[in-house]
This record gives C-alpha cells, sequence and structure tokens, in this order.
C-alpha cells in the first residue's frame, strides 16, 4: 500500500514525538512510524532529570560552558548556544504540559546536583525522569491526534532524485509492507547500544535510523565518541542513575577508599562521565577492583532519600543482583550507555540529503562532542526535536506533493521475500551480534589502541561477509521477530564499522575517546570532526565550531 | 541451572494436526487453540523468565516470538501469564516463580493472542485514551511554571509510574465479564490528572468517570494492586476519584447511591440491610429496574436471606453511630483527607 503524509517521523521516543508534536502545530500532516508503541521506547530509560539553567546564580552561558568543557570542545558551539539558551523554554513548556517535576520549598521547579556541572541545574520526577516526559508528550500527541504506525519496522529510505521522500515499512502485526510517501523524513531512532555488549540500552537500540540514513547518502560524525556510564549493575549491565551520585553516593574500591580522589579532587564522583568510567577502569586495572567491578555506596543517605528520590535504581539492585543499598554498597562498572556521534545535521536537524532529518541521540549536530553531561541528552531530545519538526514542516510545505516509488515497494518485498528463503549455513543473527558486541567491549571501549583497533576492524569486516549467509527461522509474515533482527544486525554492522574507523582515524585522547597509544589531547591537529560516508574509504573532516570558549585544559 | 519452560504457543498461520484450515486473522481473540512447548534451557538461578524466553528465541527456536525491550522493568513491553498470573517476564526470578525448577508462560487469556506471547494491545490503549489522559491546563497559564507545593506534584508519582504493561488489565476481575469497564491502568492514569492541580477538567473527568464503565464498575478484587509490577496500586486510585466524584456531586447513579445506602445501614442499625440495599442503590422509584431484581430476591428469600426488615439496631447501635459522627463527613470519613482538600483548593491561592 502507498500512504501520503507531509512529514514523517521515524522513531517515538521524545526526539520522535517532539518533533511531530512541533510539525502538527506547523499544520503539517504528520505521521510517527515505530517499531514498538511510542512509550516502550529507550527515552523511558533515562532515570535522573533534565538540564537547563533556570535557577538565579545560574545563566545558559554557565550551562553551555559546561556542556562544552564536558565535550573536550569537541562539541559545536552554536549548536551548544542555542541548546543552553533554549533549555528554559522547553522545560517550562513540558512543565506546562503536564510533567510533574520535583518542587523547592516554594513550590516552585527544585533541582539536584549531576556530574560535570558546575551548579545544580537537573530537573526531575523522582528517578523516572525520561518515563514522565515520555508519558505527557504520549498524551500530547494523542491529544493532537497525530498519525501513529506503532510496530512498523522501516527497512529503507525512498531517495528520489538525491532527496528523501519517504520510507518503506514493515507491518509487524500482519505482515504488510508499505511505502509511506513524505515530503520530509525526521529520523529519531534513538542510540546503537546493542552494538556492545553489554550494555544500559534496550534490546530495541540497534542504531537502524543512522544506517538508513548513512546508506542513504547522510554522513556519520564522530561515532568513537561512546559513552561508558560510569554506574552499571554488575552483570546485566543495567544502569544506576548518575542521581546516585548527584544526590551524594561515594564510589569506594576495594580497600574502601573514595579513589575518585586521585582523579578528579574538586568534584570527586561527579566529574564527567568519561573521567570516572576511566578511574573506575584504572582501578579495576590496577587490582583495586572486586570481582572486575567497584562499589556504589549510597548508605549514608538514609533509607529515607534512598526511597523517596531513588525508588526505581533501588528496586533494580534488589532485582537483579539481590543487594538492598540501604544497608550494602552495590557492585558497579563501567558500560556502554550511549553515542555522541550520530548523523550529521545542522542546527536545525538537517542532513546532507535534503528532505531528510535527524534529532536525538541518533544524531550528531554536534552538542555532545567528545562526552555528553548527564541529563543534556533529554535536553537534546527535546530542542533539536522541536527544531527539527519545525523545519522540517516549512520544508514540505515549499515542496511539491511526492509521487513515484512503487517499483522500490516492489523491489523490497522481493529483497525481504529472498531473505526469508534464504537456507540456513550455519549462521544466526543472534551468534554474530553476540561476537560484534563483545568485540566492541573488548577492543572499542574505554581505552583503545591502533592494534585492538585494527584487530577490531578485521572482525567487523569478517561478520560483515558471514552476514551474507545469515538465515531467518521463522517462515512466517505475522510478528517476524526474526527477520527484523535479521535487519537489525546489518543495521548495527554499519554503525559498528562506522565507530571502529572514526576511533582509528582519530589519533589522540579527547573526551570518551581515550587512545593508550595517544594518551593527549591534540587541539592543534584533532579540533575536528570525522564524518565516514557511505561507499568511501576514507574519513572527511569538518573543524569544530567555536565562538567564544577557547579550548582549555580539563580538570574535574 | 536447568529450568523447564513450557511456552503456550499459537501461530496464526500454522496449521494445527486434524484442522486443515489455518485459523481466522484478526479482530483478535483468546478463543485460540494453544500448543504447549517444553524448553529446557540452563541458566544462572537469579536469571529472569525473559533471560529463558530470549535464550529460547536466539538459540533454539528463533520463530518464539515475545515483546520485550529494556530487559529491567521500565519499558512495560514483556507482560504475560507466568504460572498463571500477570507478571513482567523480566522481573520475575525463574527461582522465584519457578516450581521444582518449572514455569509456565503464556499470553494471559483474557487478551486476544497476535501470536505465542505477542497480545493484542488496542483494547488496553482504547482505554488510556478514553480516560482523557492528558492536562487541560488552568487559566491563566503563567510565563514561568505553575506554583504548586511539591506534595501535591509527589502525590501524582504513584500514577505516573505506571509503565502501561497491562498485567492489572490481564487479571481484572470486572474486566473480564465486562469489556467495557474502563480498567485499573485507565483509571489510575485517569485519576493523575484529575488531581493534578494544573488542570482545570477536573468536573468534566468526574462526569466522565463516573458513568456506566467508570469507576463504580471495579468490584475491589485487589487483583490490580497484587498483579502491579510498579506499585500503582490502581485500586487506590480508583477509590480516590469516588471520593473526588462523589464530593463534586455525581451522586445519581447506582455506584454512589450503594455507597451510600451501605453506610446508612451501617449508620442506622449497625448491620447491613440486604433488603433495602438493592433498591437503594437502583434508586427507590426507579421501579423498571426493581421489578428487574425480583427473580433474584426470590432466590434470596428462598435462601433465608430477606428478613432483615423485622431485625433491630444492634445493642450498642450508638456508639457506631458517634463513630460515623466522629469522623463526618458524607460516609463519615475521608482517609485522606488531605489530599481531597488539596484538590478542592484552586492552585493559586497557594
Amino acid at each position: 500500500m502507498v500512504i501520503d503524509h507531509d512529514v514523517v517521523v521515524l522513531g517515538a521516543g521524545l526526539a520522535g514525538m517532539r518533533s511531530a508534536l512541533e510539525a502538527a502545530r506547523r499544520g503539517a500532516d504528520v505521521a510517527v512510524v515505530s517499531k514498538v508503541h511510542p512509550v516502550r521506547s529507550h527515552s523511558n530509560a533515562a532515570q535522573g532529570g533534565i538540564n537547563a539553567a533556570i535557577g538565579e546564580g545560574d545563566s545558559w552561558e554557565l550551562h553551555a560552558f559546561d556542556t562544552i568543557k564536558g565535550a573536550d570542545y569537541l562539541a559545536d558551539q552554536d549548536a551548544v548556544e542555542i541548546l543552553c539558551s533554549e533549555a528554559p523554554g522547553d522545560i517550562i513548556e513540558m512543565e506546562h504540559m503536564g510533567v510533574i517535576f520535583y518542587r523547592d520549598e516554594h513550590g516552585k521547579l527544585g533541582t539536584r546536583a549531576f556530574g560535570g556541572a558546575s551548579k545544580a541545574r537537573t530537573y526531575f520526577v523522582g528517578d523516572i525522569t525520561g518515563q514522565a516526559l515520555l508519558y505527557t508528550l504520549y498524551d500530547q500527541i494523542l491529544k493532537a491526534g497525530v498519525k501513529v504506525y506503532e510496530e512498523w519496522f522501516a527497512t529503507t529510505l525512498f531517495v528520489d532524485d538525491g532527496a528523501c521522500r519517504g520510507l518503506v515499512a514493515l507491518d509487524l502485526l500482519h505482515g504488510d509492507l508499505h511505502l509511506l510517501r513524505s515530503k520530509a523524513v525526521i529520523v529519531c531512532t534513538g542510540g546503537m547500544g546493542r552494538v556492545y555488549e553489554p550494555s544500559t540500552n534496550a534490546l530495541i537500540c540497534t542504531g537502524d535510523g543512522m544506517s538508513l540514513a548513512y546508506r542513504a547518502g547522510a554522513p556519520l560524525m564522530d561515532m568513537e565518541m561512546v559513552q561508558y556510564h560510569p554506574t552499571t549493575l554488575k552483570g546485566s549491565g543495567f544502569l544506576l542513575s548518575e542521581a546516585a551520585r548527584g544526590e551524594g553516593a561515594y564510589l569506594l574500591n576495594s580497600k574502601g577508599e573514595r579513589f575518585m580522589e586521585r582523579y578528579a579532587p574538586n568534584k570527586m564522583e561527579l566529574a564527567s562521565r568519561d573521567v570516572v568510567s576511566r578511574a573506575e577502569t584504572t582501578e579495576i586495572k590496577e587490582g583495586r577492583g572486586i570481582d572486575g567491578c567497584v562499589l556504589l555506596d549510597c548508605r549514608h543517605l538514609g533509607r529515607d532519600v534512598i526511597l523517596r528520590k531513588l525508588p526505581q535504581i533501588h528496586e533494580l539492585a534488589l532485582d537483579f543482583v539481590g543487594v538492598d543499598m540501604i544497608t550494602d554498597p552495590v557492585p558497579i562498572r563501567p558500560g556502554m550507555h550511549y553515542i555522541m556521534g550520530g548523523i550529521k545535521t545542522d542546527v536545525k536537524g538537517r542532513t546532507r540529503v535534503p528532505g531528510l532529518y535527524a534529532a536525538g541521540e541518533c544524531a550528531c549536530v554536534s552538542l555532545h562532542g567528545g562526552n555528553r553531561l548527564g541529563a543534556n541528552s533529554l535536553l537534546d531530545t527535546l530542542v533539536f526535536g522541536r527544531h527539527s519538526g519545525g523545519d522540517a514542516a516549512t520544508y514540505a510545505k515549499e515542496t511539491p506533493p511526492t509521487t513515484g516509488g512503487e517499483a522500490l515497494l516492489t523491489d523490497e518485498q522481493r529483497r525481504l521475500q529472498a531473505l526469508l528463503e534464504r537456507p540456513y549455513r550455519g549462521e544466526t543473527h543472534a551468534r554474530l551480534r553476540l561476537e560484534m558486541g563483545q568485540t566492541m567491549d573488548t577492543y572499542v571501549a574505554v581505552e583503545r589502541d591502533a592494534a585492538g583497533l585494527e584487530t577490531a576492524l578485521k572482525k567487523i569486516r569478517e561478520l560483515q561477509e558471514r552476514y551474507a549467509r545469515v538465515s531467518v527461522g521463522d517462515k512466517g509474515r505475522i510478528y517476524n521477530q526474526a527477520l527484523t533482527f535479521v535487519l537489525e544486525l546489518g543495521y548495527m554492522l554499519d554503525c559498528a564499522e562506522a565507530t571502529v574507523r572514526s576511533a582509528i582515524a582519530r589519533t589522540e585522547s579527547r573526551g570518551a575517546h581515550y587512545r593508550t597509544d595517544y594518551p593527549h589531547r591534540n587541539d592543534d591537529e584533532w579540533l575536528k570532526h570525522v564524518l565516514i560516508v557511505h561507499g568511501k574509504d576514507e574519513p572527511e573532516y569538518l573543524p569544530v565550531t567555536i565562538t567564544r570558549w577557547q579550548p582549555e585544559v580539563r580538570t574535574y | 541451572m536447568e529450568w523447564t519452560i513450557v511456552v503456550g504457543r499459537y501461530n496464526p498461520e500454522g496449521t494445527i494436526e486434524g484442522e486443515p484450515e489455518p485459523p481466522p486473522p484478526p479482530p483478535y481473540t483468546n478463543a485460540v487453540r494453544k500448543t504447549y512447548q517444553t524448553f529446557t534451557v540452563d541458566l544462572p538461578k537469579h536469571a529472569a523468565v525473559l533471560d529463558g524466553l530470549i535464550y529460547i528465541r536466539e538459540y533454539v527456536d528463533e520463530s518464539l516470538v515475545v515483546r520485550c525491550a529494556c530487559r529491567s522493568a521500565i519499558c512495560g513491553s514483556c507482560a504475560m501469564w507466568i504460572n498463571g498470573h500477570a507478571r513482567l517476564a523480566c522481573k520475575s526470578r525463574l527461582d522465584a516463580v519457578a516450581v521444582d525448577g518449572r514455569v509456565t508462560v503464556e499470553a494471559a487469556p483474557s487478551m486476544g493472542v497476535v501470536k505465542d506471547l505477542v497480545w493484542d494491545q488496542s483494547p488496553f490503549w482504547k482505554k488510556h485514551l478514553d480516560a482523557m489522559p492528558w492536562l487541560e491546563n488552568r487559566e491563566p497559564i503563567p510565563e514561568r511554571e505553575y506554583t504548586v507545593p511539591n506534595a501535591m506534584m509527589e502525590n501524582l508519582i504513584q500514577e505516573v509510574s505506571c509503565i502501561s504493561c497491562g498485567c492489572c488489565l490481564m487479571d481484572c476481575e470486572s474486566f473480564a465479564v465486562n469489556p467495557d469497564f474502563l480498567g485499573p491502568h485507565a483509571l489510575a492514569k485517569a485519576y493523575r490528572y484529575a488531581d493534578d492541580p494544573r488542570d482545570a477538567a477536573t468536573t468534566e473527568r468526574l462526569r466522565r468517570y463516573s458513568a456506566p464503565g467508570g469507576v463504580w464498575d471495579c468490584t475491589h478484587c485487589f487483583e490490580c494492586v497484587s498483579v502491579c509490577p510498579k506499585g500503582v496500586a490502581p485500586l487506590d486510585q480508583i477509590l480516590k476519584l469516588r471520593r473526588m466524584a462523589v464530593e463534586a456531586g455525581f451522586t445519581d447513579n447506582n455506584g454512589a447511591r450503594h455507597a451510600d445506602a451501605f453506610a446508612e445501614s451501617v449508620r442506622h442499625a449497625g448491620r447491613l440491610d440486604e433488603l433495602m440495599l438493592v433498591p437503594k442503590s437502583n434508586g427507590l422509584f426507579n421501579i423498571a429496574a426493581n421489578l428487574r431484581e425480583l427473580p433474584g430476591a426470590w432466590n434470596l428469600l428462598r435462601a433465608g436471606k430477606l428478613f432483615s426488615m423485622f431485625r433491630r439496631p444492634i445493642p450498642g447501635v450508638q456508639r457506631i453511630r458517634d463513630i460515623f459522627k466522629k469522623v463526618g463527613g458524607r460516609f463519615g470519613g475521608r482517609q485522606e483527607a488531605d489530599k481531597i482538600e488539596a484538590y478542592d483548593r484552586p492552585y493559586h491561592r497557594l
């Protein structure tokens, strides 16, 4: 079937729904396509809060400086200025939509402290901030009557004469393939955490949009910048929010020392995430860990603070490692959490492909540069979701109706049919994904070097070759997850390749990208972005935009 | 450790032996013939049921389908029946739910089945929508945030914690016999907006929730409270909505009259007057409805249950009346008087 809309948004997390809402407000006929129901999106998992300089004594310039310093000066400062100066408006708007933000004793918005920030400027709802925002936005798009195609899985973008004019998606419940034709597409598919094993990310974070945009000609930028979160649960790798440290929790090594003293004497546990994760890795490597972990100690916060402000992570520790953090410290380790890089966009969310937009974690504006500050990602989704939605609606008004594309639909039908009919030859998506994930977590993690990265690249190339032999273990039409897993694996391999190639290219250490063979930041040569372009062997480079904050030595 | 996982499977495109025609396509129904397939998996003691299902899906049988995403009880995808009760598969540790190392999972029989453990969520979301789940802003909308006490925001966290997994609806006794019941999840959501001090549509909401299918259709079975994986306690929210609705004057319905008759009977006689409870709930002058109750009354009479009209108040009834007097209010007391007062008070006077 062919369905026409002005704007199609792929992905229904915060960025997707915010951009859809904005496009709808500007009068566009907008539809949201998501492979899961909107409220299952991974924005849900953001626990700690959302940053904005609203309070007295704070300013958006301070927020911007913290963000840029946190980014190790790889962020584009014009974009960060927009993010931070518009942040208060977006928070207030969400409050008006109904988010039950925490209040101070005067009934005004209240804050908590977060890592890498010079002021307490993180607004929150318990430790379910992402969930509270996500449901509020979902309810708002219901109110606005935005069309949602839920449990539809995108298989390719429709590129016509160099411009993006829609996408092809598989309706999982019914097994039919549809062409959604539009004038603009906004990709808001979130991260690619499943490229790594383990990862804090949900099983649905498979880099679909990054790969689709990349294949359509939009470059992927700064993909080597992969954030390891300092506090992920032992074993399962689930996230324990930075809110714990924001509320005052300690990090301890096997000797019971608050080891952050040695790495960040001023900010201690609240240094930026790359710094804390690296410190933990050093402690563990030098033998002061416990079974590959260090400890997160909340005991001194007391029962009341833990149960009132951190109920969800209290429950997670109890359910998944059997530790009650009221009485015992929790074993944690750094774990893959977020990708700062993504589809290169400008400050309006536009990619290099006309009609193709991106926002949220899958995009790289770039705001987070080498390291994202906690509670800046939710902000990113709202501010740049809004900008992309607005610009896409304007663009759609100026663009004539899209025609054609039926041939693409037929081609896709054939491609998927061939995939289903592929005989079993010993390769499964699960095994390949595991090998990829472990390779990435071994060689492209907190510490990297040339030899390891080359090993990883070789492995990814081998997996790409084997991928052509992966079969689908379900031959049916209805809710064929095996088929979507195979397609997702293809997306993830694209992302993995881009990450490894970017990491090999950047021969310096900056932010989350720490090269043991190039341990120092090199502003003379590397104050630039690395772009991986589909079909090109060599990366491209773009200078970092610097407006008013010159690079300085970064200490916490 | 070795675990036995029995999965209730259903393939809408598959043929079952002895049945040449495949079962019909949607609309989805729960009247499907499931086949129970046994898998043995080797997983650590603390593994969750979902870990087992993912293992099967990845390494044993790729055609097994189950919705899941976060693996940590946040996204709400993996609600299903586990040993006969609605639970999240990711939050159910095998060592906690397995009996002799064996656990049975299947789509809840109260829901239409799409395939294997994937159920039809459209009725669930229809109810969510019917609850009017958005803020209707109180005017004037301030330039900055609304000024409200933190306690009134924290009061709503319990309902905002709902992850829409569907466990409560799956095991709801009222929904089981009345598909039109709005359901525990939607009513919890309803309370979340109705008691938001920034909302201007409280009266309209309470009118809506007082209609048939609304708050009075709950039968207090407590299933929703016991199966909710996030402590939302939907029944508690339904009771709060009832109180708010009655306070707001929505008393012209069987539910409110029933509650009134109940309280009045106890206040007056110290015990329940079964004879008058039904007609008072229907409305004494609702002749048609009361006539329809006659066959039931006849059965009660034969069972010796209809003679309370001759009963006198119990000895010492005055003490019960004193209790009523002391707690005051329409039903003799508002357990959460402070919260209700907070709702009564327009926010701008705070």
